[in-house]
C-alpha cells in the first residue's frame, strides 16, 4: 500500500474518516490529527462497542497505512508481541550446515544462525518494520502490569533490540491507538506518553447517521427507531449498556427479519442483539412497549 | 496572540485545573503546548481538546477540566468542585493526628519488655471502640508492623523452573549453544500470582468508632501489595481511596484518605453504593476474580431487596466475598439488621472486625481465601 497525504487539519480528517464511513466528532477528529501530527500515541477509552478499533482501521484506510493488531491478554509474552527466533529452521540450518562439513568456522556458523530470516517478527517489532504504519494495541487493559512496562519502553523511543541482531528503529513512527475497557486501571505512565481520549456513546443523530452509513439496507425509519430505542436503553440503569455496535447488530437482526420499522413483538423477538444479560432483558420486557420504542 | 501569552494563558490554566484536583503535570502541560501548536490556537474549540486530550488521565478528570476551562477561559472564577468544597478539617475524624503520647523506645520509665509483650497481647483483644487515646496511639504502631498476606492465584504467564513442562524455546536455544545437540530440558511453570483485593470501608455515622481502625488496616494491605489491592469507601456514595492510601506514612496516607472522602460520618446506602460499585468498577474487573472485603455493620438506610440484590451479583463476580462486622465481635450478637440478612446468602466469610486479633484473623481469611 502507497501512503497517501495525511488530512492537514482535524476538520479534513474528520471529512476522510467519513468517506470510509466512520463519523467522528470534533473531539475525536482533534485526537487523531494530534497523534498523527505529534507522533503520540492514542489512548482510547470508552464502553465497549463505541467504535475504539474500528477507529484504528478507519485510520488505517485512510492514511494508507499497513494496520498490525496486536490483542491483549492475560499472560501475553514478549516471543508473541516483539519477535521470536524459529528455532526449527535454525536446527536444520544447523544440521544441513554440519552435513555440508561447513561447520568448520563455530563463528561464522554462529553468525548465520542468528539471520533476519530466521526471525519472526510480531505486531509491534512487524509494526516498527514496515514504517509507516498503524499499530493497533486493543485491550491493554487485560495484559497485565510487566507487559505495560515493556510496552512503556516501546513506546517511548519506537526501537527495539535484538541482541543477537541489533536495533531496529521505526523510520517514520508508527501511528499507535490503544484502546482499554477499563477493566483494571492503566499505569500513569503508560498514560502519561499517550494522548487520552474518552469516548461516549454517540449522540441520537449521529447514531442514526452511523446506522445509515454502516448499514445502507436498513430504511431510515427504522435506523431513526432503533437509534432511539437504543438510547432509550441506556438511561435504564442496566447491567450492559448496549454500544453502537449493538445498536448495528439489532438493526441488521431487524432488517433480516424483513422489518421496515421497530414494532413491539420485533423488538421483543430480537433483543438478545442488543440485550446480553438475563436481568437487563427481563427488566426491558416488563416495560410497556411504549417506553422503548418512544409512543 | 503572541507565542509569550499562549504560554502563560496555558501555565495559569494548568495551576487551575491542578486546584480543580487534575494531576496536570509539567511534561502534560508541556504536551499541551504541542498540541497547540498543530491547531488553530484562536479556535476555542481547538484548545479545549487540546488540553483534554493532553491533560486528562481519566473518566473522573473530564468534569473537573470541564468547569476549571470555562472558569478560566470564559473569564469567570472557577466555581470550587463539589469535592474540594466538603474538604472539612474533618481530618481528626479520619486520621488523629496528636502526637505520641511520650511512650517510646526513648521513654526513660518504659516498662519491662515482657510486660509490654503482654500489655500488646492485652490490647490486641480490646474492642477498638472503647480505647484510650494512648492505647490508640499504640496500636497504631502495632497496626503499623503489620503486613497482611495476599491470596495467590494461578497464572497464566509462564516463567522458567526446575520443574513443569518443557520450554521449547529454551531448550533449543540452549541445544543451538551446544551445536544443536539437544544435552538438557529446560522447563517451565506457571508462579501463582497475587489474587487481587478489594476493600470496601463503611464510613457511615454508626462505623465511626470502627472507621479509623479499618482504613488503617486497609493502609497496611495497599502498603504490601500496592499493584492488586483496591481500596473504597462507602457511605452515601462511592470513593475510591486507593491512590490516598499507597502513600507510606499510616497517618499522612489516612489524611490524605480522609479528605477525599466526601460522606464521613453520614448515613448509609448500602444497596445503591454497592450497585456504583459494581457498575462503575466491579463489573468491568475489579471485583472479577477478587476477594472482596466488606466492611460494614450492615444498617441499611435504603431498601434492604436492593442489597440483596447487589450482593448477588457480586457474589457472581467475586472470587470469594468476605464481610466483616465489628459487632460480630460482641458476646451474643445475631445479624438481626435488614442489611445484614439481605447480605449473608451472599457472604462466603462472615468475621469480627473488632480488635487487633480479629484484624489479623481476617488477614489469615483473605490469605486463605
Amino acid at each position: 500500500m502507497s501512503e497517501r497525504t495525511v488530512p492537514g487539519t482535524p476538520d479534513e480528517l474528520a471529512a476522510a474518516l467519513e468517506g470510509t464511513g466512520y463519523l467522528a466528532d470534533e473531539g475525536l477528529a482533534t485526537a487523531a490529527h494530534l497523534a498523527l501530527a505529534m507522533h503520540r500515541p492514542l489512548f482510547l477509552e470508552g464502553e465497549a462497542g463505541v467504535g475504539k478499533t474500528a477507529l484504528a482501521q478507519a485510520l488505517a484506510q485512510i492514511t494508507g497505512r499497513p494496520l498490525y493488531r496486536l490483542q491483549c491478554y492475560e499472560g501475553l509474552e514478549a516471543s508473541q508481541a516483539l519477535y521470536d527466533w524459529d528455532f526449527g529452521r535454525q536446527l536444520l540450518h544447523l544440521r544441513a550446515a554440519e552435513a555440508a562439513h561447513a561447520a568448520d568456522d563455530p563463528a561464522r556458523l554462529e553468525a548465520s544462525l542468528y539471520d533476519r530470516r530466521f526471525l519472526l517478527a510480531r505486531p509491534l517489532l512487524q509494526a516498527l518494520e514496515d514504517a509507516p504504519s498503524v499499530l493497533l494495541v486493543d485491550e491493554v487493559d487485560r495484559a497485565d502490569d510487566e507487559f505495560e512496562a515493556f510496552l512503556l519502553e516501546i513506546l517511548s523511543d519506537f526501537t527495539i533490540s535484538i541482541p543477537e541482531l541489533g536495533t531496529v528503529r521505526a523510520e517514520v513512527p508508527p501511528l499507535v491507538v490503544l484502546t482499554s475497557n477499563r477493566t483494571r486501571e492503566v499505569h500513569d505512565a503508560l498514560k502519561r506518553r499517550c494522548l487520552y481520549h474518552w469516548l461516549a456513546h454517540p449522540d441520537f443523530d449521529r447514531e442514526v447517521a452511523i446506522l445509515r452509513r454502516r448499514l445502507p439496507q436498513v430504511t431510515e425509519q427504522l435506523a431513526r427507531q432503533v437509534a432511539r430505542a437504543t438510547a432509550t436503553l441506556r438511561t435504564l440503569d442496566l447491567l450492559k449498556p448496549p454500544g453502537v455496535a449493538e445498536a448495528m447488530d439489532w438493526a441488521t437482526a431487524l432488517h433480516t427479519l424483513g422489518a421496515r420499522d421497530l414494532d413491539p413483538d420485533l423488538a421483543a423477538r430480537t433483543l438478545g442483539a442488543v440485550l446480553k444479560y438475563r436481568e437487563d432483558t427481563e427488566r426491558v420486557r416488563s416495560l410497556a412497549p411504549e417506553a422503548l420504542l418512544g409512543g | 496572540m503572541a507565542e509569550r501569552d499562549v504560554v502563560d494563558t496555558v501555565l495559569g490554566f494548568a495551576r487551575t485545573l491542578r486546584h480543580a484536583g487534575v494531576p496536570a503535570s509539567p511534561d502534560r502541560v508541556q504536551a499541551m503546548l504541542a498540541a497547540l501548536g498543530h491547531l488553530d490556537v484562536l479556535r476555542p474549540s481547538a484548545v479545549y481538546w487540546a488540553g483534554r486530550l493532553t491533560l486528562c488521565a481519566g473518566p473522573d478528570d473530564l468534569d473537573r477540566y470541564d468547569a476549571a476551562f470555562l472558569g478560566w477561559f470564559s473569564g469567570r472564577r472557577p466555581r470550587p468542585a463539589p469535592a474540594a468544597a466538603q474538604v472539612q478539617p474533618r481530618l481528626a475524624v479520619s486520621a488523629p493526628l496528636d502526637a505520641g503520647t511520650g511512650e517510646g523506645d526513648e521513654d526513660p520509665d518504659a516498662p519491662d519488655l515482657a510486660a509490654r509483650a503482654s500489655a500488646d497481647e492485652v490490647l490486641r483483644h480490646r474492642d477498638v471502640a472503647g480505647l484510650t487515646d494512648a492505647e490508640k496511639a499504640h496500636l497504631r504502631r502495632l497496626f503499623a508492623l503489620m503486613v497482611p498476606a495476599a491470596p495467590m492465584r494461578p497464572a497464566r504467564r509462564r516463567r522458567p523452573a526446575v520443574h513443569g513442562s518443557v520450554h521449547p524455546a529454551r531448550t533449543v536455544r540452549r541445544a543451538l549453544r551446544d551445536g544443536g545437540e539437544v544435552s538438557r530440558l529446560v522447563h517451565r511453570r506457571a508462579r501463582p500470582r497475587p489474587r487481587r483485593v478489594v476493600l470496601l470501608v463503611d464510613v457511615s455515622g454508626s462505623m465511626t468508632p470502627y472507621a479509623d481502625a479499618l482504613l488503617r488496616f486497609a493502609h497496611a494491605a495497599v502498603r504490601a501489595r500496592p499493584a492488586s489491592t483496591e481500596v473504597f469507601t462507602i457511605g452515601t456514595r462511592l470513593t475510591r481511596v486507593t491512590r490516598e492510601l499507597r502513600l507510606r506514612d499510616p497517618d499522612r496516607a489516612l489524611a490524605a484518605g480522609g479528605q477525599a472522602i466526601p460522606d464521613w460520618s453520614g448515613g448509609t446506602r448500602l444497596g445503591e453504593v454497592l450497585k456504583a460499585f459494581l457498575d462503575r468498577w466491579g463489573q468491568r474487573g475489579t471485583a472479577r476474580g477478587a476477594v472482596v472485603v466488606v466492611c460494614s455493620d450492615g444498617w441499611e438506610r435504603g431498601d434492604a431487596a436492593l442489597l440483596a440484590e447487589q450482593m448477588a451479583r457480586l457474589k457472581r463476580l467475586a472470587h470469594t466475598v468476605v464481610w466483616v462486622n465489628p459487632h460480630k465481635g460482641r458476646m451474643g450478637y445475631e445479624p438481626l439488621t435488614g442489611g445484614m440478612q439481605a447480605a449473608l446468602p451472599s457472604v462466603d466469610h462472615f468475621v469480627a472486625g473488632h480488635s487487633m486479633a480479629a484484624f489479623e484473623e481476617l488477614s489469615g481469611v483473605i490469605a486463605r481465601a
